[in-house]
């Protein structure tokens, strides 16, 4: 293993948090209604702020003199740790809201075990993210259930938006070497073990949206090891970095 | 300011006198600073009035999240981009009072929405140029905020109940949005030699358009005499552009910036800045349409409308499935 795994740890919990805001970040005064505009910003916003915790303390655990901007503006692809569903496109409102869905089912359950985290900074963060966060799960799946449950049109996007997402949910709990190490240290869950309580949330809430999950284990994967990010990934940071990069001695 | 050339009347102030009695105990009631409220009588004029400015208000804040919007995703560190969120959702919030404002009017949001995609209504002309570097996320903040903070602190004493409560919370969080606009501005002109180069031309560009965002000169604007009775127009536009130059100048002057007017000079003996009017064939081009970002900002608002109306279907189609399941278990 090349790199400190806690370090590993907090970059795949901030790059998450990172890029799924940058996403968000896109809907700006596109939104379908201003509710939504309102949400969705307020959703980025959030999840910067728990990018600037998560990317913060990494810079500390590595010890190099990086901080979290430094981490999320001057690094390229291949040292990105999130996963590949928060770098999938926005597609239409549909899909958006279904990878906030997914994303935030998944959230919930890793912010609770790691509020027992046996390294308190890590638990702290958690504590602080999970009110956020549980809110941000309650409304994301109380629009699925809506657009599910609307009309023909939006359940079929809904349906859609389910069909081409579901694939990207699998690397959230697949265990790696990473992931073996911080569950020995207490530090974190293995990621095999919040599955089953990820179906358990999920399961309901798309019989209420009357949409049916797909049969298949199969689950696309690169993202977290930074392996093999998608093509997106690469148009989403030279726009993010950009004027760091640019003017690499000015002060913002 | 955000409402610029709002139609009234066009027949002049009526004098109590000439009132008949509905009206003139409207009017007292106004004279002696009493809110108007939703179930009040009013004269249908200061009631479409009203629509229209609070309408053209509040497309403005919806339009306006546009050019701040473009920046979000460039926002050169975590703290600028969440500060720029946040702005931008206190942006759509102020939509959103606004338009709850004149719904009590009897206007509904999705007939306003239409108003402003079909041009019967207006948004404020500032929102028509665009923001090219990082500084103008400055320069808005400083300059457009700030102008519209002069207009609004005002119309927090405005006679119709609704706005008048809409727009003490909406001012509550401009100060704190022009506040960042400005440290934005400190930042760019105390840094490198491209930052500064940013922040001058930054005023350079957002400088006679934040002029422009209190309308035309006071003897050209024909709308007003009775909205100033009515109180629903505090100031007159002169007023408010001077107390906007006198406030900015020393600002300006403190960034180490240069206003671009060469007959920007203190007066003495008015106790004001003397300064150069905007060019206001400048200024009806845009309102006709023909400004540098009008037909992407409008496009913008269309396409968010046409894109996601299956969404709004959807959302309604399953609260009415919801409420059926209600009633039936009743």
């Amino acid at each position: 293993m090349a790199a400190d795994p806690l370090f590993e740890l907090l970059l795949r919990m901030g790059d998450n948090t990172l890029i799924l805001a940058q996403r968000l970040s896109q809907w700006c005064g596109h939104g379908p209604t201003l509710e939504e505009d309102i949400a969705l910003a307020n959703i980025a916003l959030d999840l910067t702020g728990h990018t600037q915790l998560w990317l913060g303390l990494a810079g500390e655990v590595e010890g190099a003199g990086r901080d979290a901007d430094g981490l999320a503006f001057h690094r390229d692809v291949w040292d990105f740790r999130n996963t590949l569903l928060v770098e999938q496109p926005n597609g239409d409102f549909g899909q958006t809201i279904m990878r906030q869905y997914l994303f935030d089912a998944w959230h919930v359950l890793q912010l609770e075990a790691l509020r027992e985290s046996s390294n308190p900074q890590v638990a702290e963060i958690a504590e602080k993210a999970i009110k956020e966060v549980s809110y941000h799960q309650e409304r994301s799946s109380e629009t699925v259930i809506g657009l599910g449950d609307g009309t023909e049109e939006s359940h079929a996007r809904m349906q859609a938006a389910l069909d081409l997402l579901l694939p990207y949910v699998g690397e959230f709990f697949a265990n790696d070497a990473v992931d073996e190490i911080m569950k020995e240290a207490g530090i974190a869950p293995l990621p095999d073990s919040l599955r089953s309580a990820f179906d358990e949330q999920i399961t309901p809430v798309m019989q209420a949206a009357t949409l049916t999950v797909p049969d298949t284990d199969f689950a696309h994967s690169g993202g977290k090891s930074g392996r093999q990010h998608s093509e997106h990934l690469g148009h989403i940071l030279p726009q993010m970095q950009w004027l760091q990069r640019a003017y690499p001695d000015a002060s913002w | 300011m955000y409402a610029q050339m709002v139609k009234s009347t066009g027949t002049g102030v009526k004098s109590l006198d000439e009132m008949d009695p509905r009206e003139r105990a409207f009017q007292e009631r106004i004279d002696a600073g009493e809110k108007i409220e939703p179930k009040d009588w009013m004269p249908e004029e200061y009631r479409k009035t009203l629509i229209r400015q609070i309408g053209q208000h509040a497309h403005s804040e919806i339009v306006g999240q546009l050019p701040e919007g473009n920046w979000i995703t460039r926002a050169p560190t975590l703290e600028r981009k969440a500060i720029l969120l946040a702005k931008v959702q206190d942006e759509a919030g102020h939509g959103l009072y606004l338009y709850c404002a004149a719904e009590t009017l009897g206007v509904s949001r999705d007939e306003m929405t239409r108003m402003l995609l079909d041009g019967r209504m207006k948004y404020s002309s500032i929102f028509n140029y665009p923001t090219l570097t990082w500084a103008d996320m400055g320069a808005v903040g400083w300059l457009v905020d700030g102008a519209a903070i002069m207009n609004q602190v005002p119309l927090q004493r405005t006679s119709y109940g609704p706005y008048s409560r809409a727009m003490i919370r909406i001012c509550k969080e401009e100060s704190f949005h022009q506040r960042q606009g400005f440290d934005i501005m400190m930042k760019m002109a105390n840094g490198t030699a491209a930052q500064k180069k940013m922040a001058q031309d930054a005023l350079n560009r957002f400088w006679y358009p934040a002029l422009m965002m209190f309308g035309p000169s006071d003897k050209d604007s024909v709308h007003s005499a009775q909205s100033m009775a009515w109180k629903i127009k505090m100031n007159t536009n002169d007023e408010l552009r001077q107390k906007f130059v006198d406030q900015t100048v020393p600002q300006a002057e403190y960034l180490g910036l240069t206003v671009p007017d060469d007959k920007l000079a203190w007066n003495e003996e008015r106790g004001h800045y003397d300064f150069s009017e905007p060019d206001w064939d400048e200024f009806y081009d845009v309102l006709k349409g023909n400004g540098p970002c009008n037909r992407e900002r409008l496009a913008a608002r269309q396409k968010a409308w046409d894109d996601n109306q299956w969404v709004r279907d959807g959302l309604l189609a399953h609260a009415q499935k919801r409420e059926a399941m209600k009633v039936a278990a009743e």
